[in-house]
């Protein structure tokens, strides 16, 4: 048997943005009939690489070639052409069109008097969905499936235009167990076809059935590309992680006080399913001076837990919420932020900040509200408020009134702290604290996490990356099915252990 | 800086237009000519500041003209005869200043329906203000009957026509009340909140600030304002007409944008605005002074919003 040939080769991949730099010279290949599997923790570059092979962004430097053949793709439809397909995390479907018009959708075929060649679309689709033994009906209007059989739609359309490679971006990670299994099939009757693919996922375990190759990327550098099989889960972990963990994470002692924060019982109901919940009776507590993990898989509930302590969702939730020993009335959120509860959302372009508004107005913006709707500002505290927020925060900006859209993601995080940190809270939740932001804004922002419980804040942070949760956290919290699963102390837990409670495995 | 530069360039354009106009025309530099556009934007401009913090926060409003008419014709029609109350069995008598108060307080009122349509309902603000447009505009034949009401008295149309310190009192009042807001939407909380919410409205949520109702009093300002509008046109023509102010609320969208405020919320400013109404005015009057046909009017000022937008958009790019 003969070596695939590689069917799409990138070599020396550089790329940029501003204040950050997101690869640094990046290799990767893709072999006819083989599936890569893509690795690396948030921020290590995955997605950026992606983008390049499809043709979104081009590189600085670095050369892409296509069965041998240097190439360049100055757009996604260049890159479409050539034959490569993405599948996007989040689906590129139109819901209100059928699975016929999504799969033609940009390209119908047309009859010579002009107008769309409906019966050759759904014959071409019937074919296409036969061959990948995809039992879906294509008249059927996209937003009318499942999500499972939503993305199985997704890929039929894009082997549709005969793509020999195809990209796909955590796929499973909005599928149920037999939606995955669906999914695997397909995967490996596509490798049997000779289709090369890129597979980026955070699930270490459900690669062993379908990877043939892995290749890590960590800080925006290729770290290993090896064949599956020759490293062990341990190794592919060291090598995503890659660094001594004591020196990425400045966490020192610190003596725990009185509990802070309690949540008794807690439930949130999920209005888009009638007698389902996000998470059930749920209680918890935190201390003064005390950073609380909260860890789950996507989906767990635990962005809704923050934001039902926030008091985002007072109709469909009920609990008690206690600070400093005191029951609190919470309904909305100026209801928290009087109580002393600050929270720093996951999004933060489309939660945390104002973009149009500058640095300044960004880090005042949580404070006032106490003084009623139509208070005039003081400038100048103001301007001094923010300044030493700034200095606190090491937040580079070249000065208060520069647009917060000016800056890096690392500093745009640090001035969302810096607005909770104005408001003087005595609980800081904290969702997704680091995500996609660099190294060096990363560890400044742990430095600060262990700076505020040294003054006796209290920290509740939720985290998709394992090492981060280690290591920060003076007690882990795992959620999953609507309830806390599994608590561990410092130094108790290891990964498997968690991700055993997150996965409910028994 | 930016956004400095970028409420530089209506008052660029302002200033090109009125030296080219001087001197293409010498009755357009008169001052009595400069008092003349002053006044004729006195009502555009009393709507457009009511619109800019609309816009600001997100918004749109379109039931401005038609609230302009039914606070000009209440307040005539209070000013004419008295309020019959059936179920009391009495007439109320309206002082000129009691009819004002009440054209006021109805456009008020409008906004408030408005507000609450937006915040409490939850409809998109351009189908909630499309509503309005037509109740008030319906509101506004019912009060009347279909027909004007004229004879107003002189102590009310002192409003539209009187002069004070040789400047036509609606300049003086127009001009008071887009210097108000504008220092409201620079130096308050409200304001710097309804710039916070037209921004990223989630973000403004998740800070704890009160977004419904601050939005819900940016409509109440922008109905009081359609009112005030209303009786200075009413002022002005001594008669209240419920045809009047239809397509109020194009011209006064058209200030805003000129002035360089986002449609999509968060930028812009009252001054922009101010500056919008001037542009608009001059043009207007200059080609008017210039001997263009009035029907050309319409396609320049649809040019010049163009223009505006366009340019807006390519600065924007640059973030």
């Amino acid at each position: 048997m003969t070596e695939p040939a590689d069917v799409l080769t990138a070599r020396g991949i550089f790329k940029s943005f501003p204040g950050v730099r997101a690869l640094g010279g990046v290799d990767i290949s893709v072999r006819a009939g083989r599936l890569n599997a893509l690795l690396g923790e948030n921020g290590a570059g995955k997605s950026t690489l992606m983008n390049i092979l499809s043709g979104v962004y081009q590189p600085d430097r670095g050369e892409l070639f296509w069965q041998g053949r240097r190439i360049r793709f100055c757009n996604p439809r260049e890159a479409q052409a050539a034959g490569i397909a993405i599948i996007h995390q989040e689906l590129n479907l139109i819901p209100g069109l059928t699975v016929t018009e999504n799969v033609f959708l940009g390209r119908e075929p047309i009859t010579r008097w002009g107008t769309i060649d409906l019966r050759r679309m759904i014959a071409d689709t019937e074919t296409l969905l036969h061959q990948l033994r995809l039992e879906i009906n294509p008249a059927v209007p996209v937003g009318r499936l499942p999500v499972g059989s939503q993305q199985l739609v997704e890929i039929a359309k894009a082997l549709s235009s005969h793509s020999r490679v195809l990209i796909m971006d955590e796929p499973t990670s909005a599928l149920s167990e037999q939606e995955i299994r669906s999914l695997f099939r397909l995967i490996k009757q596509l490798k049997s076809d000779g289709v090369g693919l890129i597979y980026i996922t955070h699930k270490l375990d459900e690669l062993s059935e379908i990877a043939d190759d892995v290749t890590i990327l960590r800080d925006g550098t290729l770290v290993a590309s090896v064949e599956w099989g020759r490293a062990s889960t341990d190794d592919l972990v060291r090598w995503m992680v890659g660094r001594d963990l004591s020196e990425l994470y400045p966490k020192t002692e610190c003596a725990t006080g009185d509990e802070v924060l309690a949540v008794e019982r807690m439930t949130l109901a999920n209005s888009s399913l009638p007698g389902s919940h996000y998470f059930q009776d749920v209680s918890f507590s935190v201390c003064r001076g005390e950073v609380v993990g909260l860890f789950g898989l996507m989906g767990a509930g635990r962005t809704e837990l923050l934001q039902t302590i926030f008091g985002l969702h007072p109709r469909a939730s009920s609990g008690k919420v206690r600070v400093n020993g005191v029951e609190v009335a919470i309904s909305s959120p100026p209801d928290a932020i009087q109580a002393g509860i600050a929270l720093a959302p996951e999004d933060r372009k489309a939660e945390g900040l104002v973009m149009p508004m500058d640095v300044g107005e960004n880090t005042v913006l949580a404070r006032g509200n106490r003084d009623g709707a139509f208070g005039w500002i003081a400038r100048n505290a103001e301007q001094r408020l923010a300044q030493q927020m700034c200095d606190r925060l090491k937040i580079k900006t070249p000065s208060l009134s520069q647009l917060v859209s000016n800056l890096s993601g690392g500093n745009q995080q640090k001035v969302v702290l810096a607005k909770w940190l104005a408001t003087a809270p005595r609980i800081l939740m904290l969702d997704e604290p680091t995500r996609g932001i660099d190294i060096n804004a990363k560890k400044e922002i742990y430095s600060l996490i262990d700076e505020l419980v040294h003054q006796g804040i209290g920290v509740l942070m939720v985290s998709s990356e394992l090492p981060e949760i280690l290591a920060l956290s003076d007690r882990i919290l795992v959620l999953a099915g609507g309830r806390i699963a599994g608590e561990f102390v410092r130094g108790e837990a290891s990964e498997e252990d968690i991700l055993a409670a997150a996965f409910q495995r028994r | 800086m930016r956004e400095r530069l970028a409420a530089f360039q209506p008052l660029l354009a302002l200033i090109i237009m009125v030296a080219v106009l001087s001197v293409a025309s010498e009755t357009f530099r008169t001052s009595e000519n400069g008092a003349n556009v002053l006044r004729q934007i006195s009502v555009n401009l009393c709507l457009s500041t009511g619109m800019t913090l609309v816009v600001l926060s997100g918004g749109i409003d379109l039931s401005v003209g038609s609230v302009l008419a039914l606070s000009g014709a209440i307040t005539a029609g209070l000013i004419r005869r008295p309020l019959e109350v059936p179920a009391a069995g009495v007439a109320l008598e309206f002082t000129v200043w009691g009819a004002v108060v009440a054209g006021i307080s109805a456009g008020l009122l409008m906004g408030l329906f408005n507000g609450l349509a937006v915040t409490r309902f939850a409809l998109p603000p351009f189908v909630a203000t499309l509503g309005t447009l037509s109740i008030a505009r319906g509101l506004t034949y019912l009060w009347t009957g279909g027909a004007s009401t004229t004879g107003l008295g002189t102590a009310f149309g002192w409003m539209g026509t009187g002069t004070w310190l040789r400047l036509p009192v609606p300049v003086w009042i127009s001009v008071g009340v887009a210097m108000l807001f504008w220092l409201v939407s620079r130096r308050t909380r409200f304001g710097r909140y309804v710039y916070a919410i037209g921004g990223n409205e989630r973000a403004a949520v998740l800070s704890g600030l009160r977004v419904q109702r601050v939005k819900a009093w940016v409509y109440v300002i922008a109905g009081g304002l359609a009112g005030l509008a209303g009786l200075l046109v009413t002022a002005r023509a001594d008669a209240a007409d419920p045809n009047a102010g239809t397509g109020y609320e194009l011209d006064s969208i058209a200030a805003v944008v000129i002035g360089g405020t986002s449609l999509s919320g968060g930028k812009g400013s009252v001054v922009g605005t101010i500056l919008g109404c001037l542009i608009i005015g001059v043009l207007n009057n200059g080609l008017v002074m210039l001997q263009v046909s009035p029907f050309w009017q319409q396609v320049f000022k649809g040019v010049v919003i163009l223009v505006a937008v366009a340019i807006d958009r390519a600065g924007g790019k640059q973030d």
